[in-house]
């Protein structure tokens, strides 16, 4: 019984990615290149020491907007604002570090804290739209996505809130002073951000709260049906504002560890798009906080070692085509699966109840 | 005269469910032929099988004397047969003339609509058989009533010479009925002929020529209205004994578990919905509460619930003024709440069945403590609930969309029941449940009653209020019109007072 | 349900002569604007042109957005349509001349969104994820094409694309100077309607003129054919179309292709016209514009228009003169106040009271400064809609079903 639970947890994101395996490798034997020694080689470069820690600060800030979108998901909020939900936050967090100077201990959470409050702020735009105005977040989070965009670059201008870095061309925030800056682990070469603690912690809480709480109960609940939901006594339109609230709060520390442990500052030169592939890790992990962890990596893994393939004569857009098909492929196949898991509850039960349909005929007859 | 539609020994198997066997039913030509039964009897199965939407697994329907092959609607609509359906198939966002030539478009070249003539033609309708509809206007603004008139013209626009109703009456306030029942007989006098599909007994006596009557999934017996009564009808529907006894008389306690202080209630547009409602329930009494559907009902248990707050006027559940508490207290505070639309509101359709067991008690022990649920207790008391109530399920993780409806409101009904509730609103309880689910929640119903709740129980089904109402309040247009004593009230005394003719 | 009757936007986009009156209202206006600020850019022949090339793209994206959305599917993908479109429009453009180029793009917008089609229709899974997904991967798919195909060509590189060679234009001649002149005497109303004529009749591109036919052309199947009716009808209760023996699936299947290969134009259009060449992110969220220009239209062609000519005149401005687009903060003063006028009849004084302090804080902003940061520019059709949004979402009358998945055979449950 386990091992079949097991069996159609994985089927989907395992078919997702070899039909996107398949389909990359079509298009590399367009180009006329091997796929096998191609996939080979972004294996070998992608597990070089060199890289993976690398990849593992990348993945803290892809488990972040992964773990926004789920939260997001689980209300069936399409949170597709976690770009201009992370960047406005970041901006402002580096803006309130490099105009700050407190010791370390108050520091750091102030520029957290900042960056949550910020990102939970933009979100709830979004929330109350949704709930007050009946206004899809998907339309009005691309909306703001933009408006975000404008925003930063605005206030990046110098003198207004950003300046000319001494040593390149970019707009960025002023430095966030020492005591702001957070400790890296040395290892293979590289320095892993010790934020990843707070990505773990976050990760451990999500699941706790939504698996064994009563809040959970609530937040899980309305997704699921938000009249059911207004029904039981849970006040519905308050937990969907809430819900995108928190899933912007997250998305606000999506960049943090970035920020804290390296550039220490903010720049126009931090990416877009996590918008997309949180909300693709979500759905490759199906919301499950360690799923999600494991399609961060490998997300991670990917952009990592797509460079190499330029070496090969290969473009690494390859890579950008891959997640595209995978996306598309893990959505399609858990609806499939969630189509035959349905037929065969319906049968179970179907059969539950013929036996006693059967009995009761019998019943009758004897009467 | 001749007969146009003739099914012989109809049978449909579902999963877990014998829906029709041997059902036979002949109807003739210019008449209006009533189908009566109680929900769950097997009309709808039979009329979605005449109408090709749903295929028999043996049987024979002959139409104008051949038999018939149906197996879509395409090919009902092309004998001739129409269907306008219980829940409109409109669309708000289009005129009535579209919505009307949806799919029998008149065109010139093959693809550019010809309006001119479909509007003739619709005009040619609407005159014939006096349907009153303005081609031109967008559905959207239409009352129910119109929406009505549209489907049928839409049927008639086909050239259907066979209207299927069902449960046409059930939408309508009385004076919409009576147009109804004017158009129907106009079209008769045409010599088309009507298939009518109803629960509500003065209608088919007054409307139709001839009754057939379905129970528990087959034909009983054919009657004229003239030959028959209410009463033999109803016997005949249910199969003479009712299920379950009238509990014997108690006193009802002087606390109140309910007081309603003149609620006035208006919806979004401003329409006033209730209007001055007083009303008190007792610990250790059921009051029924009867109306036609849509008279301020669903209204006025979202109002006890606190789901709405009331506009002017005094509501307090087991003592506590909802317009100042939240559902979830008022919850608490012992309210059970039995919802109309089981699916959507009673229901976390995709969740188990003991997900669904803490819904609605997530904050009270033993479903949670404090901050953290109590999964073990959720459990093992969906267990009992499977045991004491007959749910039908083979686990109690499996989803509750899985089960059939009789089930699921089963395990609703549980649930409600499980913490002593002090109160408890049961809005239409057995409505499409099969006999022996329909039991088992009646008798919990008095069980609960008997250990001192007070039942507030909504529910058009006059057999249900009369079985198990201490008193019943009669509901319209959104006021209490009277209270009636159902020792001495004849059914066709409360179905009088539903339609507002004590007024 | 039943306020649709006291609904004046839809009333006005309902009947052409309302919309008719309001464009010529708008005229009235922004020309009483010019001639209050003597920014006489606004409506310069000069600007009008600009304008058209602007709004062609963005117009094309929301006609793609109104074709799929009427059938029932939301497509959020149409900024991926219309980077395929950039990409097979200069490609073949390239090979065999502007008007192929526009025909291949048009053929593999259709194509590609046989998957979106496929996605959500038959297996039925999120729009929005689909949609998303397929921006991006055509985002990468461009990329990956341009590195392959363009690098190595005369001027070409992973970001650009070798010339195509450009369309002919034709003036109308006796008209333009005359209208031309006419302009530059700045009459009230008078100079600002031959401005816009001008605009009109000067330098006119085949393809411009072409792809701007298939607004009314699209508006004309939707409402006056039978298919129109259907896809319709598929978008606002599929259920019951399927009743009367519509094919659902394949109705959809048709739009979103439909939609596809529209989108795919406007982008085709933004190289092959606008530029002469493939740049990489040259759509630059015009997809998303077009989308907020169908909700802004409230799904109706000539809404879809005037959002598409507002987004595209803004961004003519910015691209002109920046103190124009300063200039018609003007426009919002009085629209808003004009507004909020109109809730006097309704009693509704909270909704006055706000217009007006929207409308007082917009003059303070005008009064103060001499120009719009360009980087507010740029998000204003996005914060416009947002706004539309926020105030009007009751009177806007999306596609009923448009967005929830349709399993044939099952009672859909929304």
């Amino acid at each position: 019984m386990k091992a079949k639970k097991i069996f159609w947890t994985l089927i989907a994101p395992v078919a997702a990615i070899v039909i996107s395996f398949i389909f990359v490798s079509i298009i590399l034997l367009f180009k006329h290149a091997n796929p096998f020694s191609t996939f080979q080689l972004i294996f070998s470069y992608g597990f070089q020491p060199g890289n993976i820690v690398a990849e593992l600060n990348q993945t803290i800030a892809y488990y972040l907007a992964g773990i926004a979108a789920a939260i997001g998901f689980k209300m069936l909020l399409f949170n597709i604002g976690i770009d201009g939900q992370y960047r406005l936050a970041i901006f402002f967090a580096a803006v309130v570090g490099g105009s700050t100077h407190l010791p370390s201990f108050l520091e750091i959470p102030l520029i957290v804290i900042t960056a949550m409050v910020v990102g939970a702020a933009w979100a709830s735009i979004a929330g109350y739209l949704k709930v007050k105005k009946n206004i899809s977040e998907v339309i009005s989070n691309i909306m703001l996505n933009a408006i975000a965009s404008g925003i930063i670059i605005y206030l990046l201008q110098p003198g207004r809130l950003g300046t000319k870095g001494p040593h390149s061309d970019n707009l960025a925030t002023p430095t966030i002073p020492k005591s702001g800056w957070m400790p890296t682990i040395s290892m293979f070469g590289g320095q892993l951000y010790t934020f990843g603690i707070v990505a773990i912690a976050v990760g451990v809480i999500y699941w706790i709260i939504l698996n064994k709480t009563v809040f959970g109960f609530n937040l899980r609940a309305t997704g699921l049906s938000f009249r059911a939901a207004r029904a039981s006594g849970v006040n519905a339109p308050r937990m969907v504002f809430i819900t995108m609230a928190i899933s912007g709060a997250i998305a606000g520390l999506t960049g943090v560890g970035e920020c804290l442990s390296e550039t220490h500052n903010y720049s126009l030169a931090f990416p877009e798009g996590y918008a997309l592939t949180g909300l693709a890790l979500a759905l490759l992990g199906r919301n499950n906080p360690i799923g999600v962890a494991f399609a961060a990596f490998f997300w991670a893994f990917l952009e990592r070692a797509a460079p190499i393939l330029d070496l090969n004569g290969i473009p690494n857009e390859i890579v950008l085509m891959m997640e595209g098909t995978i996306i598309l492929a893990t959505v399609a196949s858990y609806e499939v699966v969630k189509r035959i898991n349905k037929r065969q509850q319906q049968k179970l039960v179907g059969s539950a109840q013929i036996t006693n349909v059967e009995s009761k005929v019998t019943k009758e007859s004897a009467v | 005269m001749s007969k146009v539609i003739e099914l012989k020994d109809i049978e449909k198997k579902y999963p877990g469910v014998v829906a029709n066997h041997g059902v036979n039913v002949s109807v003739e030509k210019g008449t209006i032929h009533a189908i009566i039964g109680e929900n769950g009897a097997g009309k709808s199965t039979l009329m979605k099988i005449l109408y090709g939407m749903v295929k028999p697994d043996s049987g024979t329907i002959s139409i104008n004397g051949e038999v018939a092959k149906i197996k879509s609607p395409q090919d009902a609509i092309a004998l001739g047969v129409g269907m306008v359906h219980q829940h409109f198939m409109l669309a708000d966002n289009a005129s009535v003339l579209e919505n009307i030539i949806l799919g029998s478009e008149p065109t010139n070249f093959g693809a550019v609509i010809d309006f001119k003539k479909a509007k003739e033609k619709i005009l040619s309708i609407v005159d014939n058989y006096g349907l009153q509809i303005d081609p031109d206007a967008t559905l959207g603004d239409l009352g129910v009533g119109v929406r009505q008139r549209v489907e049928i013209a839409k049927v008639l626009y086909r050239g259907a010479q066979i209207l299927i109703l069902d449960e046409p009456t059930a939408v309508l306030v009385p004076q919409e009925v009576e147009d109804l029942f004017k158009n129907l007989k106009e079209l008769t006098r045409n010599g088309l002929t009507i298939i009518f599909i109803s629960h509500k007994l003065d209608e088919v006596l007054n409307i139709a020529d001839e009754i057939t009557v379905m129970r528990q999934g087959t034909t009983v017996t054919r009657v004229l209205p003239k030959d028959t009564n209410k009463k033999q009808l109803a016997e005949y529907m249910i199969g003479g004994a009712l299920p379950t006894p009238r509990p014997a008389d108690t006193k009802p306690l002087p606390e109140k578990v309910l007081e309603m202080k003149n609620v006035f209630w208006n919806d979004r547009t401003g329409r006033e919905v209730l209007h001055d409602v007083n009303l008190d329930i007792h610990a250790g009494e059921i009051v029924g509460l009867a109306g036609v559907e849509g008279n301020g009902q669903s209204e006025l248990v979202e109002l006890i619930m606190g789901l709405v707050k009331p506009a002017s006027g005094f509501v307090s559940t087991v003592g506590l003024d909802t317009a100042k508490n939240t559902t979830r207290k008022i919850r608490d505070n012992g309210t059970g709440y039995i919802p109309q639309d089981r699916q959507r509101d009673g229901l976390l359709m995709s969740a188990s069945l003991w997900e669904n067991r803490i819904l609605g008690h997530q904050e009270t022990e033993p479903m949670s403590k404090g901050l953290w649920l109590n999964k073990k207790a959720a459990q093992n008391d969906s267990q009992r609930i499977v045991k004491e109530f007959d749910v039908r399920t083979p686990s109690i993780s499996v989803h509750a969309s899985a089960l059939s409806g009789g089930n699921q409101q089963k395990f609703i009904v549980g649930r409600e029941m499980s913490s002593e509730a002090k109160m408890i609103i049961a809005a239409q309880p057995t409505r499409g449940v099969d006999v022996g689910a329909q039991a088992i929640i009646w008798d919990h119903l008095i069980e609960a009653r008997l250990k001192g709740a007070g039942v507030l129980l909504v529910s058009a089904d006059l057999d249900e209020l009369f079985q198990l109402s201490d008193r019943i309040a009669v509901i319209f247009s959104g006021q209490i019109v009277g209270f009636l004593d159902p020792r001495n009230t004849t059914p066709e005394e409360l179905g009088l007072a539903m339609t507002g003719a004590n007024k | 349900m039943s306020n649709l009757k006291t609904n004046p936007i839809v009333r006005i986009l309902r009947s052409p002569s309302r919309t008719a009156l309001a464009w010529v209202g708008m005229i009235v206006l922004i020309s009483l604007v010019r001639e209050f600020t003597g920014v006489n850019d606004i409506t310069s022949a000069g600007a009008m042109e600009a304008t058209i090339r602007f709004t062609i793209p963005i117009l094309m994206a929301a006609l793609g957005g109104l074709w799929a959305e009427r059938s029932g599917i939301i497509n959020i993908g149409l900024e991926g349509f219309m980077i395929f479109g950039t990409w097979f429009g200069a490609w073949f453009g390239f090979l065999f001349g502007p008007w192929i180029g526009l025909l291949s793009a048009l053929l593999a917008g259709g194509i590609i969104a046989l998957l979106h089609a496929f996605l959500t229709v038959r297996i039925g899974i999120d729009q929005a994820v689909s949609g998303l997904a397929i921006n991006l991967l055509a985002a990468g798919s461009a990329r990956y094409l341009a590195g392959v195909f363009f690098t190595g060509r005369p001027n070409g590189s992973i970001q650009v694309s070798p010339p195509i060679n450009s369309i002919s234009q034709f003036t109308v001649h006796g008209l333009s100077p005359f209208l031309s002149h006419i302009a530059e005497k700045h009459i009230l109303i008078i100079s600002d309607v031959a401005g816009i004529l001008a605009g009109i009749v000067t330098g006119v591109n085949w393809v411009s003129l072409m792809l701007f036919l298939l607004l009314p052309f699209s508006a004309w199947i939707l409402w006056h054919t039978k298919y129109g009716l259907r896809m319709r009808f598929c978008g606002e209760n599929p259920v019951a179309a399927e009743s009367l023996g519509i094919n659902v699936y394949r109705t959809r299947f048709i739009a979103v292709c439909v939609s596809g290969a529209i989108a795919a134009l406007g982008g085709a259009y933004l190289a092959i016209v606008s530029t002469g060449n493939y740049l990489e992110g040259q759509t630059n969220g015009r997809g998303y514009i077009g989308l907020a220009a169908v909700i802004f239209g409230n799904w109706q062609p000539s809404g879809i228009l005037a959002g598409s000519f507002l987004f595209g005149l803004t961004d003519a401005l910015r691209v002109r003169q920046s103190t124009s687009v300063h200039a018609l903060l003007i426009l919002v003063v009085v629209l808003t106040a004009a507004y909020g006028l109109t809730k006097i009849k309704k009693k509704d004084w909270k909704g006055l009271i706000t217009n007006f302090v929207i409308s007082g804080l917009v003059l303070a902003y005008f009064l103060i400064n001499s120009r719009v940061p360009d980087e507010f520019v740029t998000f204003f059709p996005y914060l416009t809609t947002l706004i539309v949004l926020a105030f009007l979402s009751q009177r806007l009358r999306p596609p009923a079903m448009a967005g929830a998945p349709y399993h044939k055979g099952e009672e859909s449950g929304v």
